[in-house]
């Protein structure tokens, strides 16, 4: 069993080290209190090829594996949580969900210019009434000749107002005998008559971000935009959230070494009781526990990226690297904050931030109850995952790298 | 001949660095300690006033290369001849400037010895010179030493020795000599002046602003700049005429950190730091400047330092004489009417 | 244009570096490539991007070094060359540019070699103009800007930075240049640049290799690394009720200090 990070893995985690650090790390204060998103990083982060770090170049992507999709994830997060977030909505929920479910002509639509960045992407599953139980989601798609017409509401959405496309489920069969089987995903144009987005404002965390609602009104969509079939629309939206799990898991993983790294170098210069506080056990036992939490979270999401490489189902794992990272993200933060003392409390330094930004991850995305539920259906047996129509493909260097 | 200690003399736009008078006087203190003498080496075009300066610093000889190929410093020329004429030496000293550290490296490949740049104290070991010189950014020292190989070549820190007395009644000689020309390959154009104003690395007082000089959140930008990055380098003008101001009124330079200078505040040749300029003033006063281990790189061996930062938990206060924890937008310009009025500005 | 561009292995300059019985050591701290010669390898593919042709990092280390070489070759650069050498560990400056000299003449038909201004852990700043002189190659050193290059007309013209500001000179090619920061901006490796460079195959080379049956004597030894003396400075800090009273006890304190 092989450890260690290729020679690949680990340019690819500096690089995007580098890019967050000198880019974004310098302002993300000054975005955070404005409460807006800076308007020069989905477009770096596009002209890099991160958006597109982990789709086949044959389709506008950089070739890597998921696990370089995870590493750039810890890093971004590392700085900025909004930075994940990106990564999370534009490459995990439009990006690899299209990648997994979308035909070809699909993947030449929208694949190639989400992984170019010319467009960016976002996912539209959560509403005002229905966020953990999506069969119960009110939105609406009626066939009419070679289109639906949709029509709902969808809330808490990142990049709604910045995004090009969105990929929004909706109930398509209204007296489908099983409601999760009267859903089905399309790719929305955002920019089509009928579709109206708004920014919320006043969340706890990932300020510096953009987090909105999507109102859609009689809005036409192709039939040729449908993700998968007519009623498969459940089974897209969990392939599409073990896609975006999976970023979260990573990116927690970050905030938790961010965490460690800002209070081990504030206990090694604050003094008090005539040395500095980095010799005293209780600062210890936090700093301990930081360092046990980032390498469990680590290992964590490592293995779940490898077996998304194998093309072997992981939702069991992704989902406990999920809830695993977020709890600890928070406690991390929690602690570096103790660790900070009154400084700590002050947005002079970033570990408040990373609180806040923590806070949100073990809410969204699938929350941490219901990735308990999860778990706990796979480890009693009451769970069997069947084969999927649509798998995600396996990695594979040669053919993923091919012009 | 005896006078074996070689001291080389810079100069630019006929002015002698200050530092070159340094290489002199540890010249002269080699040579006593050695029983030998001080061969001054003045290369140039109409310098023969230099030459003469260089026996009241302390030279007893003066070698005189004085030729029109001269006029500019070019390195190929200026080797060719230094070469010729330090083979006979002992030991050559040279202060450590823009052109002297690359001149004594090409002189060290042409007699096939050792040369140790930046050397901040030395001590002598029989007939060798063991030379302290920084590595890591100053984090660490070493002792270097060309046991067998002649002549020893060293370059020294600006202001790390003390600067000699001119004595206008000393006596040497002043040879002229002729210069090595070779086939010459480059050609200098012109010059552009430097964008600091007094030299940072020879300054004996320096007055630096870091990031923090450039948020004053009191001020607010005329309604003409929009763009939000205009507004900060707006910000950040009126910040270092702050800095600027106490700098004139201690008849300072000005420097920056590395900070202000990749936010685009600042000229990259004000740097003060690893990556930048490396000082060593009597005074360094650091204005909003943190303290990060790059920048104190830079002026770390400064003889006081004062800090004038809001975060009195700032690193930089460790290495502070003095320091002000407050609003520097009040208390720089407070300090400048202060010293204007005690020094009767 | 056929362009050589040095670089070095260094360790981070944020790292807390430390001795123990002459031997450094950095923690965990990683190595990176010499900040400098990131500038350096820039502008050699900026020059090729211009006027085409290959660009190859080349330095001289032990084999961890081949970590900033892949780091080179990700940036854009063609190819890379270790030379690695156990007779070359006690390797002055002498030594070290002829051996690179020698390795720029094995390479052959160079136009233009560049380096950064020097490393970020020796810094002596001499490598570029030594190797200069062993080739008999002019050397421009402290480049600030590349203001004219002229392959055929085998000419190059640069704005060198000095203390008393900016000289201009010309040069003939081949040449040895030497860089500072701001020439650049040093881009981020490309996600292509790095999958060629982990495939890449890096010729590792001997003294034997370069031509040197025998490695010269370095006239330089260091016979001790040391930690500077922890300079214990009491900060003491100037207070009051105004601005005004804050300046002017700093003021007088300065003044009965003699700094002013």
């Amino acid at each position: 069993m092989d450890f260690s990070l290729t020679a690949e893995h680990e340019m690819v985690q500096k690089m995007v080290r580098d890019f967050a650090q000198r880019e974004v790390a310098p302002t993300i204060k000054v975005w955070d209190r404005k409460q807006d998103m800076a308007p020069h990083i989905l477009p770096r982060m596009g002209k890099l090829g991160i958006l597109g770090v982990c789709f086949p170049v044959r389709y506008g992507g950089q070739g890597m594996d998921f696990v370089s999709l995870g590493l750039v994830c810890e890093e971004l997060e590392a700085v900025d949580t909004t930075l994940r977030v990106v990564m999370s909505v534009h490459t995990g929920l439009a990006g690899l969900t299209i990648l997994q479910w979308g035909t070809n002509e699909q993947k030449k639509r929208f694949l190639e210019p989400l992984a170019r960045g010319d467009l960016i992407g976002c996912g539209a599953f959560t509403e005002p009434g229905a966020g953990s139980d999506i069969s119960a989601i009110q939105a609406t798609g009626k066939r009419d000749g070679d289109q639906y017409i949709l029509n709902g509401e969808k809330m808490w959405i990142s990049l709604a107002t910045k995004a090009d496309i969105a990929i929004v489920t909706v109930r398509t069969i209204p007296d489908a005998a099983k409601p999760s089987r009267s859903l089905s995903t399309f790719v929305v144009d955002l920019h089509s008559p009928g579709v109206t987005t708004g920014d919320i404002h006043g969340k706890l965390g990932v300020r510096a971000g953009s987090t909105g609602w999507i109102s859609l009104q009689d809005v036409r969509v192709p039939v040729e935009n449908r993700i998968g079939e007519q009623g498969e629309g459940f089974k897209v939206t969990m392939s599409a959230l073990d896609s975006g799990r999976y970023t979260v898991a990573a990116g927690a993983t970050g905030l938790i070494r961010a965490s460690l790294k800002a209070s081990v170098d504030y206990a090694n210069e604050r003094r008090a009781f005539g040395e500095p506080i980095a010799k005293h056990q209780l600062i210890q036992a936090k700093i301990a526990r930081m360092a046990q939490d980032y390498e469990i979270a680590r290992l964590l999401y490592l293995k779940a990226g490898w077996l998304k490489n194998q093309g072997v189902r992981n939702t069991r794992e992704t989902s406990m690297a999920k809830r695993f990272a977020t709890a600890a993200s928070f406690t991390a933060a929690s602690e570096a904050i103790q660790v900070h003392g009154a400084y700590g409390y002050s947005d002079e330094y970033d570990v408040e931030r990373f609180m806040r930004n923590a806070r949100g991850a073990l809410i969204y995305e699938g929350s941490n109850e219901i990735q308990i539920l999860i778990q706990a259906d796979y480890a009693l047996g009451h769970r069997r995952d069947k084969p999927l129509r649509c798998e995600m493909p396996v990695y594979d260097p040669i053919d993923w790298q091919e012009a | 001949m005896a006078n074996k200690i070689f001291a080389y003399i810079d100069h630019f736009g006929g002015q002698v660095l200050p530092a070159s008078w340094e290489a002199v006087g540890v010249a002269r203190s080699l040579a006593d300690q050695l029983g030998s003498g001080v061969t001054a080496v003045v290369l140039g075009h109409e310098v023969e006033g230099i030459a003469n300066q260089s026996i009241e610093y302390g030279a007893d000889q003066v070698l005189l290369g004085d030729d029109p190929e001269l006029k500019d410093y070019r390195p190929e020329l200026f080797a060719g001849t230094l070469s010729h004429l330090a083979a006979e030496a002992e030991v050559l000293i040279l202060p450590t400037t823009s052109r002297t550290r690359e001149l004594a490296g090409m002189v060290a490949v042409d007699l096939e010895t050792g040369m140790a740049p930046d050397v901040i104290s030395f001590e002598i070991d029989g007939d060798a010179i063991l030379a302290t010189r920084p590595i890591y950014a100053g984090k660490l020292l070493t002792k270097v030493v060309c046991r067998e190989k002649r002549p020893q070549i060293i370059t020294l820190r600006t202001r790390a020795f003390p600067k000699p007395e001119p004595e206008s009644d000393r006596s040497g000689e002043v040879v002229r000599v002729e210069v090595v020309i070779g086939e010459v390959v480059t050609e200098v154009t012109g010059y552009k002046p430097s964008e600091a104003g007094v030299s940072l690395t020879d300054a004996a007082i320096i007055v630096s602003g870091g990031r923090g000089v450039s948020n004053n959140p009191k001020l607010t930008p005329p309604n003409e700049i929009t763009d939000e990055k205009e507004q900060e380098i707006w910000r950040a003008q009126q910040g270092f005429a702050l800095v600027r101001d106490l700098a004139e009124t201690l008849g300072a330079a000005m420097g920056a950190s590395r900070a202000a200078v990749d936010a685009g505040y600042i000229p990259y040749a004000l740097q003060v730091g690893q990556t930048g300029k490396v000082v060593s003033p009597d005074l360094y006063v650091a204005c909003g400047i943190s303290g990060a281990i790059q920048h104190l790189a830079g002026m770390r061996t400064s003889k006081m330092i004062v800090a004038i930062n809001r975060d009195s938990e700032a690193p930089i206060f460790k290495l502070a004489r003095f320091g002000v924890a407050g609003d520097l937008f009040d208390i720089v310009p407070a300090l400048t009417r202060a010293l204007k009025e005690r020094l009767g500005k | 244009m056929n362009i050589v561009v040095c670089v070095k292995q260094t360790p981070d300059t944020a790292a807390t570096v430390s001795v123990e019985d002459g031997v450094v050591s950095w923690g965990d701290s990683p190595l990176v490539l010499n900040p400098w010669d990131e500038y350096a390898v820039e502008e050699a593919l900026r020059i090729r991007e211009a006027h085409s042709g290959q660009v190859t990092a080349l330095s001289l280390g032990p084999e961890a070094a081949m970590e900033a070489l892949k780091l080179a070759l990700a940036m854009g650069c063609e190819q890379a060359i270790l030379i690695n050498d156990p007779a070359l560990e006690d390797a002055d400056p002498l030594v070290v540019s002829k051996v690179l000299a020698a390795a720029i003449k094995k390479i052959g038909e160079v136009d233009l070699v560049l380096f950064g201004r020097g490393s970020v852990d020796n810094d002596t700043g001499i490598t570029g103009p030594q190797v200069a002189r062993r080739l008999n190659w002019p050397v421009l050193s402290l480049v600030a800007d590349i203001t004219s290059l002229d392959p055929e007309g085998r000419t190059i013209a640069v704005e060198r930075m000095i203390d008393e500001g900016r000289q201009l000179v010309r040069g003939s090619l081949p040449a040895v240049v030497s860089v500072v920061k701001g020439i650049n901006e040093p881009r981020y490796p490309s996600f292509m640049g790095i999958r060629k460079a982990s495939r890449a195959e890096m010729p590792i080379w001997s003294t034997a290799d370069i031509g040197l049956d025998e490695v010269p004597t370095p006239a330089m030894t260091w016979p001790e690394i040391f930690a500077p003396l922890k300079v214990e400075t009491e900060c003491e800090m100037i207070e009051g009720e105004t601005p005004e009273e804050v300046a002017a006890r700093l003021a007088d304190r300065l003044i009965e200090e003699k700094v002013i």
